[in-house]
């Protein structure tokens, strides 16, 4: 263990240059935070990741966003156990009816000001389960959605893309009075 | 003893089913099925239905025979399979949910994947109302002084998929823990009947998504088994190529994060840095970090790119040097291990009753493992050992997955050594009016099965039947006698799909 550790202390990070936000979603987030970021987060947000549904690919991606090559956690985005400690909601997939309940009180329990990602293209729609008796569709039928990360699934550079864009406007919106 | 054979001799055997037979029993020859697997000669595979109909299919463990036996039932019941074997309760819970069949005599009624949110009952069989007022479910009781119960989930403290955990504890010690699943329900059956081939693999790959690969394989294979269709070599060594990268990356994710669920981080960043390398090759050499829907039924959807190998490679090479250390780290740290040995046992005999596959079964004593034991194309040509063990602990899964990702480096550096030229799909025939096939493909977590009839080309009826269903009842029996706080290490070894198992 001790070569391991000491090895990595000369060795170069494997941690690589942060992504420019997604301009997309910057766009779609512009009108979505102007009130509610009114309040100081500083450049910090906790995020609480709730699957809705998805077949797990998302959740893969996602973890992968704590690796050591993205490591999401230097711009102050963190995940978090429970919602009372979130900013932001993250959801995958097609939101099932067996899952819809579980999804509202999550948002609920949520403290405000409060974001909305969904993540993947079931997210937005349903994708390809949309029309089954089990799938209510997509996340915004259920929750109000502020951003909208597309992909099957997203790698996770696009995810960072869209969550340094929400992080932006969070903190443009906190210094602007 | 009665072969698999002989009791296909039994009933009416189908035409068009590949590559194994199925028949037609009656309710007898279905009841003398049930209790042969109660007496631990054969294995269940899987457990499904139909409108008017329930299918079993079985595999002999000694020969490795495999019949599907189907039993028509008429009055809307069937004798329970689970009454004598209970592998097969929650299958058949889960044929009342979705049919409306009920299986007589067995010992739990209660709804499985039906939780009263869907607005009808039996949504692929003669659908009804659902229920005005939802009654609540019954969790199995445990009577004890100062026992206490903990309910966890469907949303859970990690970035994980939903289910509900109900435990029952005395002190730190947990007596008994009920799962309840079903959350992720999707409906995947009733999508895929009257669907195309094309959505068929598009449905199939987005069950699982850790498994993506290995759903797709499993489901171009049995509707190649249905159509007689025979794939071009080159697609049988890039698809098992995918199948061991997909492997390779969710071997070492879970080393690290079983590790991560002991709180030790270290191995967990440095497996997550080598999975991540997987998938970055799989990307620059398929286009798809997870690589989905590059398997179709005639072959595979793109060839690797340019480049693509030589990537894979220097991969190969870097897990190579790197590996070694974690395992010896892995090996070394006595405050690990400590967690891991002798934690969540599964015992040999309950592996082998519930047929448990992949590393859940190999960590228990049961060496099936489909690549192998049924040795299809290109497996059979390749080297590989299948590693088992007997301890059946969380320590044993880790160093079975261990070992599995050694056999993998070295199946991926064979198939990229004789990766055959030629094209890498033939067009798929629409077939005669009815075709079935079925098909079963090793994938990280165990084996998958596909079973599907065909008409006029179009999917009439496909089930999919995910390693979890057989694993995730067994992760009950483990826990008991464990303390709380080692369920996330229990569960972590196991890795279960919620999705793969809820469809």
């Amino acid at each position: 263990m001790r070569k391991l550790l000491f090895e990595s202390v000369f060795r170069q990070p494997l941690t690589e240059r942060a992504p420019l936000p997604d301009d997309a979603a910057v766009a779609e987030l512009a009108t979505a935070l102007g009130q509610a970021a009114r309040r100081r987060l500083g450049r910090s947000l906790s995020i609480r990741e709730v699957d809705a549904g998805s077949c797990n690919g998302c959740e893969l991606e996602i973890h992968a966003l704590n690796n050591a090559y993205y490591d999401v956690e230097r711009f102050g985005l963190r995940f978090v156990a429970s919602p009372r400690h979130a900013d932001v909601l993250m959801v995958t997939g097609p939101v099932t009816k067996n899952m819809r309940e579980a999804l509202e009180r999550t948002y609920h329990a949520m403290p405000n000001p409060k974001w909305v990602v969904a993540v993947g293209d079931c997210a937005r729609n349903g994708g390809c389960f949309a029309g089954s008796y089990a799938v209510v569709g997509g996340v915004s039928e259920v929750v109000p959605v502020d951003l909208h990360i597309p992909g099957c699934p997203p790698a996770p550079t696009a995810m960072l893309q869209g969550l340094l864009a929400l992080l932006e406007r969070a903190d443009a919106g906190a210094v602007t009075p | 003893m009665p072969s698999l054979i002989d009791l296909t001799l039994e009933g009416r055997k189908v035409g068009q089913h590949g590559p194994w037979p199925r028949v037609v029993v009656d309710a007898p020859v279905w009841t003398f099925a049930a209790s042969e697997l109660a007496h631990g000669r054969w294995s269940l595979l899987g457990l499904w239905g139909e409108p008017a109909t329930v299918h079993m299919a079985i595999m002999d463990g000694q020969t490795a025979e495999i019949a599907v036996v189907s039993l028509d039932c008429p009055d809307r019941t069937f004798p329970s399979v689970g009454r004598h074997h209970p592998p097969a309760l929650r299958l058949e819970r889960t044929i009342d949910d979705l049919f409306g069949l009920s299986a007589q005599g067995s010992p739990d009624a209660r709804p499985w994947l039906d939780h009263d949110r869907w607005g009808v009952r039996f949504p692929l069989g003669d659908r009804i109302d659902a229920l005005p007022t939802a009654a609540a479910y019954r969790f199995l009781a445990a009577d004890g002084d100062g026992l206490h119960q903990i309910a966890v989930g469907p949303v859970h403290a990690g970035i994980i998929e939903p289910g509900h955990f109900r435990f029952t504890a005395s002190g730190e010690t947990v007596v008994r823990l009920e799962q309840r699943l079903g959350y992720v329900h999707k409906g995947i059956d009733g999508l895929m009947t009257g669907a195309s081939l094309e959505r068929g693999a598009q449905l199939a790959g987005r069950t699982s998504g850790d498994s993506t690969v290995a759903y797709a394989y499993a489901f171009s294979r049995a509707a190649e088994a249905a159509l007689d269709l025979v794939v071009p070599d080159r697609a049988v060594f890039l698809r098992a190529l995918l199948a061991e990268l997909e492997r390779l990356a969710n071997h070492l994710g879970d080393i690290g994060a079983i590790c991560n669920d002991a709180s030790f981080t270290l191995m967990h960043a440095h497996c997550g840095v080598l999975r991540e390398s997987v998938l970055r090759a799989a990307g620059a050499a398929f286009g798809h970090r997870l690589m989905r829907d590059i398997i179709v039924p005639g072959g595979v959807s793109r060839d690797i790119g340019d480049g693509g190998a030589e990537t894979i490679q220097a991969t190969l090479d870097n897990i190579r040097l790197r590996f070694p250390a974690l395992v010896e780290l892995y090996d070394n740290t006595a405050s690990l291990q400590d967690r891991t040995v002798d934690t969540g046992t599964l015992k040999p005999p309950l592996a082998r009753q519930y047929a448990a596959g992949g590393y859940v079964g190999r960590a228990s004593g049961r060496s099936f493992d489909a690549r192998r034991t049924l040795a299809y194309p290109p497996y059979d040509s390749l080297r590989f050992d299948v590693p088992v063990l007997s301890e059946g602990d969380v320590n044993a899964r880790v160093w079975i997955r261990i070992r599995e990702v050694e056999q993998c480096v070295s199946l991926i550096d064979q198939i990229l050594s004789r990766l055959p030229e030629g094209p890498t799909r033939k067009d798929v025939p629409l077939g005669g009016e009815v075709r079935e096939g079925m098909a079963i493909v090793e994938g990280f977590r165990g084996d998958v099965l596909v079973w599907l009839r065909l008409r006029n080309g179009l999917i009439e009826r496909c089930h999919m039947r995910d390693p979890s269903w057989f694993q995730w009842p067994l992760l009950e029996a483990v826990i008991e006698n464990n303390i709380v706080a080692d369920f996330p290490l229990c569960n972590k070894s196991f890795n279960c799909s919620y999705s793969g198992h809820d469809l």
